[in-house]
């Protein structure tokens, strides 16, 4: 029994260009999956080169090049250019991937947020700082945390590079419908706990396959309590528990966050966009609790009041305790090798482990709310000595507010590092990794073995405890580093605006 | 059934397995991405699972059962539940593949590596947990998959079917071209954004 709408079928129903089965006399049309109109299209340099060969191939062009947004953030370095404005790339082919997106770019007529624009960053950051990311959109991009942009109430999710082909071709995709997923979270949270604890909290409570096959609306007045900056966070992760899509109903929040931002609507238009966006939030089923168990496929619901700040411990994202907790046993994960990975033993407390390397970065918490959150711990504080601390801002828009209100030279003081916009260490593609053996607490998305270098060990964090680990130089719970200091949310968000 | 390797144009595959016994084996570990810089799809197979089949100095861990991986004989991979779980890189697929994949067995795989499979050529076989823990006790086990049918035959234990949509086996089995298909639904595309424009 279905009564009320979820966000998601009204977003789908929006953008159905032709049903399932529809039969259109060639035999395989007639059980064609539904094919899915695509809004707006993210693009970067690792995901796109071959789509682009395959355009090439085949004579084609890209459809509508003006819903295209392009940025370079992956396998870009985030040291400074030399006296002669060379980058100093990991690798030719890095460099070569770089330049072959710039020429792919300009050859489609795809505009390119490059080296030098004050809007290049992190492509799930510029999107939403540029008003590009908006209400009841579908969005793409050959990148899994794409999901990122569902925070505004658009339906976004990641591609492969065959995908990224077609949106560019035919600016459709072929798609068969996913379940829906319902996370109801409820209460306050404690002090100290972030929307990153929220989502780790959910992640291991549902598991890192919980949400395979499904798109999750989060709901619930913990969510509705969130800024725009902590919903993104919330949606980043939906990819880590399995989830193609994560999403928030859009409220008065998100059109505060969107207007006056350069691609959101202007004048009459931007009236026009949000009546068309609150009729899209009206008589949801999150909206009316009650109904919401009838509406989604699948219902769980959380309690705000009882997660902590929490990490992970092992080499997934679903392998999460409470910062204080326990490393659990080996017969949690039998299949897995994560004891022996993270060098831990079942039983064993993870606090008080040394940390080798924080990382304040990547499209999970890379944007400003982030950043002076850490900044909130590292004021008149030090990085510990045997410990090195990267601070990665997502975007030159965050990097340039950043320095504006002086958080650089928090870092700075107190010996981290501060680097140039872009992907870093999340994914260690451009040279920032760690050592084979070095536990990084790091506030990107991913702990899996490798992924921040070879044999590299990752802990997930908020931003309040990876800079509360860098202070302390061993992983350990940010509040007692609270006490004298002002609550992180409690400060007015002067938002990142291009 | 035979032992001998093969996919013939009616879309069956037989051969034997090779088995990896790890819960979530995530796309980190099936391409680091370190390789990810590459703007080509071809030549990927000898980075697949890099780190889990050479040591750091690049010689090769001889006792890891993908360094007994014979092509011709092996192309069927065996593996845990929610396979290719974490990014959306295609060069997961492309990998297996050209390290000659043709089928991964788990009881659950992610979204994104499942549909980027699929769009490759490379078939991705859900079986009940039983019959992965069944193929898993028995390495370099003999199987034949049959795909339009959407049956897996395990030699000494039975037939199951699998789940695969009517179109993705169609596509699998005709090698259909999916851009094409989907540019030729311009009239529908064409008509949707004129009554989408203002």
């Amino acid at each position: 029994m279905k009564q009320m709408p979820t966000l998601f079928e009204k977003i789908w129903q929006r953008h159905v260009v032709r049903e399932e089965s529809a039969p259109n006399g060639d035999g395989a049309g007639d059980s064609a999956p539904p094919i899915l109109y695509i809004d707006l299209h993210l693009l970067h340099e690792v995901t796109t080169p071959q789509a682009f060969s395959e355009l090439r191939s085949r004579g084609l062009k890209v459809r509508c090049p003006d819903l295209c947004l392009a940025t370079i953030d992956h396998s870009t370095p985030t040291l400074p250019a030399d006296a002669n404005g060379n980058y100093p790339y990991v690798t030719d082919q890095a460099r070569e991937q770089v330049e072959t997106f710039y020429r792919n770019c300009a050859d489609f007529g795809i505009q390119l947020h490059g080296w030098g624009s004050p809007n290049r960053g992190i492509v799930h950051v510029i999107g939403p700082e540029l008003g590009a990311t908006q209400p009841g959109m579908t969005i793409v991009c050959g990148d899994s945390h794409t999901a990122t942009h569902g925070a505004f109430g658009a339906l976004a999710f990641g591609i492969g590079t065959t995908e990224v082909g077609h949106v560019l071709a035919s600016q459709c995709l072929l798609q068969s419908k996913p379940a829906t997923l319902g996370i109801q979270i409820e209460g306050e949270l404690g002090r100290g706990v972030s929307a990153k604890d929220v989502i780790l909290h959910v992640i291991g409570a549902i598991g890192v396959d919980g949400g395979t096959g499904s798109v999750i609306e989060y709901f619930g007045s913990t969510v509705r309590a969130m800024d725009m900056e902590s919903r993104m966070t919330l949606c980043n992760m939906s990819i880590e528990c399995g989830a193609r899509a994560g999403m928030v109903a859009p409220d008065e929040v998100t059109f505060a966050y969107l207007k006056g931002r350069p691609m959101a609507p202007a004048g009459t238009d931007w009236d026009r966009a949000v009546a068309d966006w609150k009729t899209l939030a009206s008589d949801l089923a999150s909206d009316l609790a009650s109904d919401a168990s009838s509406a989604f496929d699948r219902l769980v619901k959380i309690d705000a009041s009882q997660i902590q700040p929490s990490v992970t411990w092992g080499t997934h994202p679903g392998m999460v305790i409470p910062i204080n907790g326990i490393v659990p046993g080996r017969d949690e994960s039998p299949n897995e090798d994560a004891h022996d990975y993270m060098h831990l033993q079942g039983g064993s407390p993870l606090a008080g482990e040394h940390v080798d390397i924080v990382f304040i970065g990547s499209c999970t918490n890379s944007r400003l709310s982030d950043l002076r959150s850490a900044a909130s711990i590292m004021q008149n504080r030090k990085v510990a000595a045997g410990t090195r601390m990267l601070v990665v801002p997502g975007s030159e828009q965050v990097r340039a507010a950043a320095e504006k209100e002086g958080l650089h030279r928090i870092f700075l003081d107190a010996g981290a590092e501060w680097r140039e916009p872009g992907c870093s260490m999340c994914i260690g593609m451009n040279g920032d990794i760690a050592q084979p053996g070095e536990l990084v607490v790091s506030t990107s998305n991913r702990n899996f073995k490798g992924r921040q270098g070879r044999n590299a060990r990752t802990v997930l964090a908020s931003p309040l405890t990876a800079a509360a680990c860098a202070v302390a130089g061993c992983v350990t719970d940010p509040r007692p580093m609270l006490e004298n200091g002002p609550m992180p949310g409690n400060q007015p968000l002067m938002e990142t605006r291009p | 059934m035979s032992t001998s390797s093969a996919t013939n144009a009616a879309g069956i595959i037989q051969s034997r397995t090779l088995n990896l016994p790890f819960d979530n084996i995530d796309t980190d570990q099936i391409i680091p991405a370190q390789f990810l810089t590459t703007t080509e799809r071809a030549g990927l197979g000898r980075f697949c699972f890099f780190h889990w089949r050479f040591h750091p100095d690049g010689s090769s861990k001889a006792e890891h059962p993908l360094m007994h991986h014979v092509p011709a004989e092996h192309q069927v991979l065996v593996a845990g539940p929610n396979f290719g779980c974490g990014s959306s890189r295609e060069h997961a697929p492309w990998a297996l593949m050209d390290m000659g994949f043709r089928a991964v067995i788990s009881s659950r795989f992610a979204d994104i590596f499942r549909n980027n499979s699929i769009k490759n050529g490379l078939l991705p076989v859900v079986m009940e947990q039983s019959v992965v823990d069944f193929l898993l006790a028995h390495p370099n086990h003999p199987v034949r998959i049959d795909i339009p049918a959407g049956k897996l035959e395990v030699s000494g234990l039975g037939t199951f079917g699998f789940p695969l949509d009517p179109f993705a086996a169609y596509c699998l089995a005709q090698g259909i071209d999916q851009m094409d298909f989907l540019l030729r639904q311009e009239t529908d595309i064409a008509r949707y954004e004129n009554a989408s424009s203002p």
